[in-house]
């Protein structure tokens, strides 16, 4: 069990700097998710963790103990990669018990300590197959196992369910949290799908060409978004963005979306946004706060009438999309409450949730 | 009626499709019994021919493709105890055991080196070891007898156990650095961070994963070194030192003076490890031992 520590650290290829100075700390037991597109720096930055990378300059502390320089078998961590390397030529037993047999730990003590993983991710009876004659979940488990059975301080998991089909993957992120809430072993885990970091972790990290654009738990960032990437990163479908303008209307502030439609900012908001009034800004919105006009206190002029390009009944619920002023905007609604494509339909947009982005800067307002 | 159309076209074309099929199949057969005829004529010609009286052998009216006095193991009696046979064949083995050794050791090392240790100058050094391959023996024979001579080791078979490896070690480093790139990274990482250093990483995991890569160069190595000529015929001078190929040819052959029977027979048996090598490594050889270590 350790906290980890990143403190100013910076990674180059040749001429391409992968990860640019990044501050990070992991506490004891937490599960952190390092999240973002693909080449934005968080494989690198696990692997420096792990020790498969060098650190270009600034440390990084495991327990307290700065690692630079450590090689990775004496860091105390387990791995788990995108393609399970598994050791092919071994059975399951032999995989699980590999680090341990290295280790020199005594023969009871590895059978033990396999079967107790083995238990734990229910794979007991493949202990003696080979990685061939397993399902791709199965050598995920696997390779999760070998992980386990080493005890190690911090468990770090790359990309670990990218290889497995939907529903395998929904099944294999259950197990992966209950495993954590079983061993409650510090996580590092990189992942591209944000709804993978947000159901799994205790904090997200969204990282974007190279840098954190921010850290905090999953309902902070969805709600709360500093930037206008974290905003369009997290969340599914993504956030509608449209430009924007905020109009004086005597104590209040209108906000201009086209020449057309002009909502009220709500009262709570007006006073955070006074200073921006007159800008050109980013008007930012979640398609689950564009609905079908409902709930009791809502503002009547914030309805507005849009025709429909297409509508995707999803079940619980049906996406719409239209547009305005020739950006495409999805909105949620109730399946029972959708019109048809080509008719127009009656919306509502709760600007309670709304956020304003600098497009000078990319931070929300 | 809509369905019977529709459904003849495709009667039609699963008809033609087998048709094809078959010819291929005609046509396949047709040409691997020729090739087969092709290649087996000259060992059945050899088998026959060392079963044969030397009488019979020269006997020009006699059918050559036939035993007419009925089949003899004389000729073999007297390879194995007329002549130097079974020196050459105890030099060959004892010489061929120590390339296969030396060139497996050396190559692996080599391999394991280049396709996985970054250094300054690995991929240049990876093609330099390819490179020094394409240089013929029959222009190293001329620098190498000086060497070979330079090291007092003229007409001795150790020459060979020095001088062979300059022909295997290129091109197994070369099938093996092959085989390693192939074995993904992550099984490195993993072994890593298991806890492995690079020889046990090399001995616990390369090692068994690329043994169908390390069959293969074993197999090159052991041909190349049992079927080397030039080298021998330069070298080596006195019989008791001698290995098959040379050999058994010039024990055979005296001036005009040919003994086919014994030289088939000699042939024959010099032929057998081999074949014995070759059945028994290719089903390792054939098997994917690479398979589940990844996904797919």
């Amino acid at each position: 069990m350790a906290d980890v520590a990143l403190r100013n650290v910076v990674k180059r290829f040749d001429e391409v700097d992968a990860v640019r100075d990044i501050n990070l700390a992991i506490l004891d037991k937490e599960f952190v998710v390092l999240v973002g597109p693909s080449g934005c720096g968080k494989s690198t930055t696990l692997r420096m963790i792990a020790g498969l990378e060098e650190v270009t300059s600034g440390d990084i502390a495991i327990g307290g103990e700065v690692v630079n320089d450590v090689p990775p078998k004496d860091r105390d961590i387990a791995m788990v990669f995108q393609n399970y390397a598994l050791y092919p030529h071994m059975t399951v037993f032999e995989n699980m018990s590999f680090g341990l047999k290295l280790r020199r730990v005594p023969k009871p003590e590895i059978r033990a300590r396999v079967e107790k993983a083995a238990k734990i991710l229910d794979i007991m009876e493949l202990l003696e197959r080979r990685p061939k004659q397993l399902s791709g979940g199965q050598r995920q488990r696997v390779a999760m196992g070998r992980a386990i059975v080493r005890n190690p301080k911090v468990f770090l998991f790359d990309e670990p369910l990218s290889n497995l089909d939907a529903k395998l993957r929904v099944q294999m992120r259950t197990e992966i949290k209950r495993v954590h809430q079983q061993v409650k072993t510090t996580t590092v885990y990189v992942t591209h799908d944000q709804v993978e970091a947000m159901t799994l972790a205790d904090r997200v990290v969204v990282m974007n060409a190279g840098r954190i654009e921010q850290v905090g738990p999953p309902h902070d960032l969805y709600h709360r978004p500093k930037t206008r990437f974290v905003a369009g990163f997290i969340g599914s479908p993504a956030m509608n963005f449209l430009p924007a303008r905020l109009e004086q209307n005597g104590a209040g502030l209108m906000l201009r979306l086209s020449q057309e439609l002009l909502l009220p900012v709500p009262g709570g908001h007006a006073e955070r946004y006074r200073s921006a009034s007159g800008k050109d800004l980013i008007f930012g919105l979640r398609p689950e706060h564009i609905t079908e006009p409902r709930g009791e206190g809502r503002n009547p002029n914030c309805e507005f009438t849009a025709v429909l390009d297409v509508v995707e009944p999803m079940g619980m619920e049906t996406m719409v999309f239209f547009t305005i002023n020739g950006t495409e905007i999805c909105a949620r609604v109730e399946p029972s409450a959708a019109g048809a494509p080509a008719q127009p339909m009656r919306l509502y947009a709760n600007l309670n949730h709304m956020h304003l982005i600098d497009p000078a800067t990319d931070l929300v307002l | 009626m809509t369905a019977l159309v529709s459904a003849q076209p495709g009667l039609a074309v699963g008809a033609s499709l087998k048709r094809n099929r078959r010819w291929a199949l005609i046509t396949s057969y047709v040409f691997l019994v020729l090739f087969a005829i092709f290649f087996l004529i000259p060992p059945y010609y050899m088998i026959i021919t060392s079963l044969k009286t030397d009488a019979e052998v020269a006997h020009l009216a006699t059918n050559p493709w036939i035993i007419a006095n009925g089949p003899t193991l004389e000729q073999y009696r007297l390879l194995f105890t007329g002549t130097d046979f079974l020196i050459y064949f105890k030099n060959t083995i004892v010489v061929t055991l120590c390339v296969v050794a030396i060139t497996m050791v050396v190559s692996v090392l080599a391999a394991f080196s280049l396709s996985r240790m970054r250094f300054w100058g690995s991929g240049i050094l990876a093609t330099g070891i390819f490179l020094t391959y394409l240089v013929p023996d029959t222009l190293l024979f001329i620098p190498l007898f000086q060497i070979v001579r330079g090291l007092g080791l003229l007409n001795s078979y150790w020459s060979m156990v020095l001088v062979y490896p300059t022909l295997t070690v290129p091109f197994c480093t070369w099938i093996m650095i092959g085989y390693f790139q192939s074995i993904p990274k992550e099984l490195d990482e993993a072994a890593l961070i298991d806890g492995a250093g690079h020889m046990q990483m090399l001995l616990k995991i390369f090692i068994p994963v690329a043994l169908p890569g390390i069959i293969a160069a074993t197999i090159f190595a052991f041909t190349v070194s049992w079927a080397a000529f030039v080298y021998p015929i330069a070298f080596l001078f006195s019989a008791d030192q001698q290995v098959l190929t040379v050999g058994t040819v010039t024990s055979l052959i005296k001036a005009d003076v040919y003994k086919w029977g014994m030289l088939m027979a000699g042939a024959l048996v010099a032929a057998a490890p081999p074949l014995i090598v070759y059945a028994f490594l290719m089903d390792y050889y054939i098997a994917g031992l690479t398979a589940g270590a990844t996904k797919g």
